[in-house]
């Protein structure tokens, strides 16, 4: 057991999650407390105790799967266990069969299926919500599906990508919105339909979960579970790389962007707050010293108000770099109360203000929204050229940049072997308060190919990497 | 020492006598409390039950709750313990004349002089307590440091006094809206549990238990209509409060469907922003004009 729980220890380190010695310590005692047998009482015992962060809940149910994947009777892979689920399966398709009033005498076991059966199979048991056959069918589904053969370097996502698309879910929506329109007889109102839907999205996606734990099952069987953490080792979302965010990932980003906002906010607020106290207020002293019969008995100080820096943001937002831009604008925007003012520019080769499409509006994913469709940014061809748009940059909003600005540039500085213009840079520190530059690239691939951050950056404050949302949160602390 | 509970289903089952419907987590982490001796540090999203859950700890286990309301500012005399200079005056007042002085020095720093603030008060009490340490996220950064001893040796020093320990181990909750991220030493010393939203058929359940008199059928609609908000991309969800309220607007106006007119009449019940309201609305309305 105690090797056991070290070996998951050392998983759970690998993939990120700080577990300390005494965390590890407590989960010791408390499996101690807990029926071994009831799986979820072990996890949750483990997960009290070793996880401290919502966040990393995710992370560290994946890595208990894995790892404890192949103990539990209902986690095994071979047929003789699943008794159970063959008897409901073949109730199930003598049910259908009465129905459709056919006698089709077969019924050997969900091997001698159809593909259309096991479509209508899953048809029926999304529909009644069935858990049962809907895990069976999940089995079913890759077994025959994914072609899983032992041995082979392929990742899981390939296997799960196989099985759906052979089960075609997104039809599938579409058919059981029919079917529940049919049973009903007649049209459903507009609020009936949407939480239709919603309902049998929610049993797909469970589906799909089913599917891909089954696969990863299959895997761990197939290689071993040490092997299996490895590739399956998934980073937190504050470490996942802008540039390269898969789809789910950019959406766990965006969940997590906003209480991140919000604990930057407190944290700005309080800093501000409990600033050192300014020189002494004479005023309000002898204002104060009237109480006590003219002596100035309790001394007040001014508060210092530090004055809040005003905000330009340039940022390129060619499709390299989007999601980068688009997240440091909603960062900035989302902590805007922290600037006294805040102006956004974007190019591609042209340059366009879209300080306009924040004000007045509160979801500012809608207002990026706006920034990515309605902003004029192409001048010649949509490729990125700093240069242009950066003189262009100078000559129209040159003159707005004061003592107060900051200035930050966004963008990994790939020019398509266009000039630089780095003198603009140059005139606009001499002129504000502060310059930066981002880069969403790795230090490592700065001024490689047409990268020019360098020359750029030599006139800048500085130059800092933001590959992902824990860099880019503590630049902005910095900045504010 | 005595557990309190004896397995994990034990505690599931006496939260829904008190009305608060536990899923395994939930259950799991409370059964784990009492046996390591160790608070709960409960996070999650504002409405979801945290403060609840100690509170229904304490009436299943007939405790007395103990409730430390954390803001920022809160300081040792009014967490801990404060000596009360008054008394201490009068006494040295009283007798001005007969005791000699080390023995007023000693007595005016005696228990008697001692006005407990609720975390000494939890340790020192002999009934049964439950600590609640409400919105710990709300403290700052270095007076989380007050709670760490009482957290983990369930004793209070007192300079002058000596070390006060804990007659009866009391369970703890600390409660947090993760508006910054605890320090920790702090998250180390504590059992760790995310409250979420419920799932749809846990959220139905708990509209059944609250709402007296409610029809499945509408508890029902009630669940799904709020599943279906919150997957939308709103400023802030609604809490499972909001949704016992918004039911219990319904058992009000006397409806027993819900149609997407009603649904839209009420929206201000669920969503609080504007924006939100806006858009729930027009969500809900898809197809209509």
């Amino acid at each position: 057991m105690l090797d056991l729980l070290s070996g998951f220890v050392q998983e759970l380190r690998n993939a990120g999650l700080p577990v300390s010695l005494t965390e590890n310590l407590d989960a010791m005692e408390a499996v101690r407390h807990i029926p071994l047998e009831d799986r979820d009482a072990f996890k949750y015992a483990l997960g009290a105790t070793m996880v401290k962060n919502s966040a990393h809940w995710r992370s560290f149910e994946t890595v208990f799967e894995v790892y404890f994947s192949m103990r539990g009777p209902e986690y095994k892979i071979g047929e003789g266990t699943e008794d159970e689920l063959e008897q409901m399966w073949r109730e199930m398709q003598e049910q259908m069969q009465q129905q459709q009033g056919e006698g089709k005498g077969s019924s050997g076991g969900m091997d001698s299926l159809t593909p259309e059966e096991i479509a209508q199979m899953l048809m029926k048991a999304l529909m009644n919500g069935d858990q049962g056959l809907m895990r069976a069918l999940a089995k079913q589904s890759v077994q025959r599906f994914a072609g899983m053969e032992p041995g082979r370097p392929v990742g899981g996502t390939y296997y799960l990508y196989r099985t759906l698309r052979n089960l075609d879910l997104d039809n599938m929506l579409q058919k059981l919105m029919e079917a529940s329109k049919q049973e009903v007889g007649g049209e459903l109102t507009a609020l009936e339909e949407r939480l239709e839907k919603d309902e049998y999205e929610s049993r797909i996606d469970q589906f799909k979960k089913e599917i891909e734990a089954e696969i990863r099952r299959r895997l761990v069987a197939d290689r071993g579970a040490e092997a299996m953490a490895k590739t399956l080792r998934k980073p937190l979302p504050e470490d996942v790389e802008f540039m390269h965010a898969s789809r789910d990932e950019m959406q766990a980003l965006k969940k997590s962007l906003y209480p991140l906002t919000r604990k930057l906010a407190a944290r700005l607020a309080r800093k501000r707050r409990h600033g050192r106290k300014g020189p002494l207020d004479f005023r309000n002293t002898v204002r104060h010293s009237l109480s006590y019969g003219g002596t100035p008995a309790e001394p007040k100080f001014k508060q210092p108000r530090p004055s809040k820096p005003e905000l330009m943001v340039v940022a390129d937002i060619s499709g390299s770099v989007a999601a980068f831009a688009r997240f440091t604008l909603m960062l900035v925007y989302a902590i805007q109360g922290q600037f006294s003012k805040v102006r956004s520019f974007v190019f591609i080769d042209g340059i366009d203000e879209v300080t306009e499409f924040f004000k007045g509006t509160d979801d500012i994913s809608e207002a990026i929204h706006r920034v990515n469709t309605e902003a004029d940014v192409v001048w010649v061809d949509g490729h990125s050229d700093y240069g242009h748009a950066f003189e262009v940059f100078w000559d129209k909003y040159g003159k707005d940049i004061g003592p107060k600005t900051t200035v930050l540039f966004l963008g990994d500085a790939r020019n398509n072997y266009h000039a630089s213009q780095a003198w603009v840079i140059k005139e606009v520190r001499s002129k504000a308060r502060q310059v930066y530059w981002l880069n969403p690239e790795p230090k490592s691939y700065w001024n490689t190919g047409d990268s020019i951050v360098g020359e750029y950056a030599a006139h800048t404050d500085g130059a800092y990497e933001c590959r992902n949302l824990r860099q880019l949160e503590t630049f902005v602390e910095k900045l504010a | 020492m005595e557990h309190r509970f004896s397995s994990v289903q034990q505690v599931r089952d006496s939260l829904k006598d008190v009305n608060y419907l536990a899923d395994d987590g939930i259950a799991g982490v409370a059964f784990l409390a009492d046996r390591l001796a160790k608070p709960i540090l409960v996070e999650g999203p504002a409405g979801t039950g945290k403060t609840q859950l100690a509170k229904s700890v304490a009436e299943m286990l007939g405790a007395r709750l103990i409730r430390l309301q954390c803001y920022e500012g809160l300081d040792e005399s009014k967490a801990l313990y404060e000596w009360n200079y008054k008394k201490q005056l009068l006494r040295i007042q009283a007798d001005k004349n007969s005791d000699s002085w080390s023995e007023v020095h000693d007595d005016i720093f005696s228990r008697e002089f001692l006005l407990t603030r609720p975390l000494l008060e939890a340790i020192s009490a002999p009934d049964p307590v439950v600590l609640l340490i409400d919105e710990v996220d709300r403290v700052e950064v270095e007076t989380e440091a007050l709670l760490l001893e009482i957290l983990s040796e369930y004793q209070v020093s007192i300079p002058e006094l000596g070390t006060i320990t804990a007659t009866q181990i009391p369970m703890v909750f600390l409660t947090s809206n993760n508006t910054r991220e605890l320090s920790e030493a702090l998250k180390r010393r504590c059992l760790y549990l995310h409250v979420d939203y419920p799932s749809m058929e846990r959220e139905k359940e708990i509209v059944l238990a609250k709402v007296p008199d409610i029809t499945e059928n509408l508890a029902d609609q009630v669940a799904r209509i709020v599943r279906s908000i919150r997957q939308l991309d709103l400023k802030k969800a609604p809490s499972v409060s909001e949704t016992l309220d918004w039911a219990r607007t319904m058992m009000l106006l006397n409806i027993d469907s819900i149609d997407a007119q009603t649904a839209k009449e009420t929206l201000h019940v669920l969503l609080k922003y504007q924006s939100d309201i806006a858009k729930a609305a027009k969500e809900l309305s898809v197809g209509l004009t």
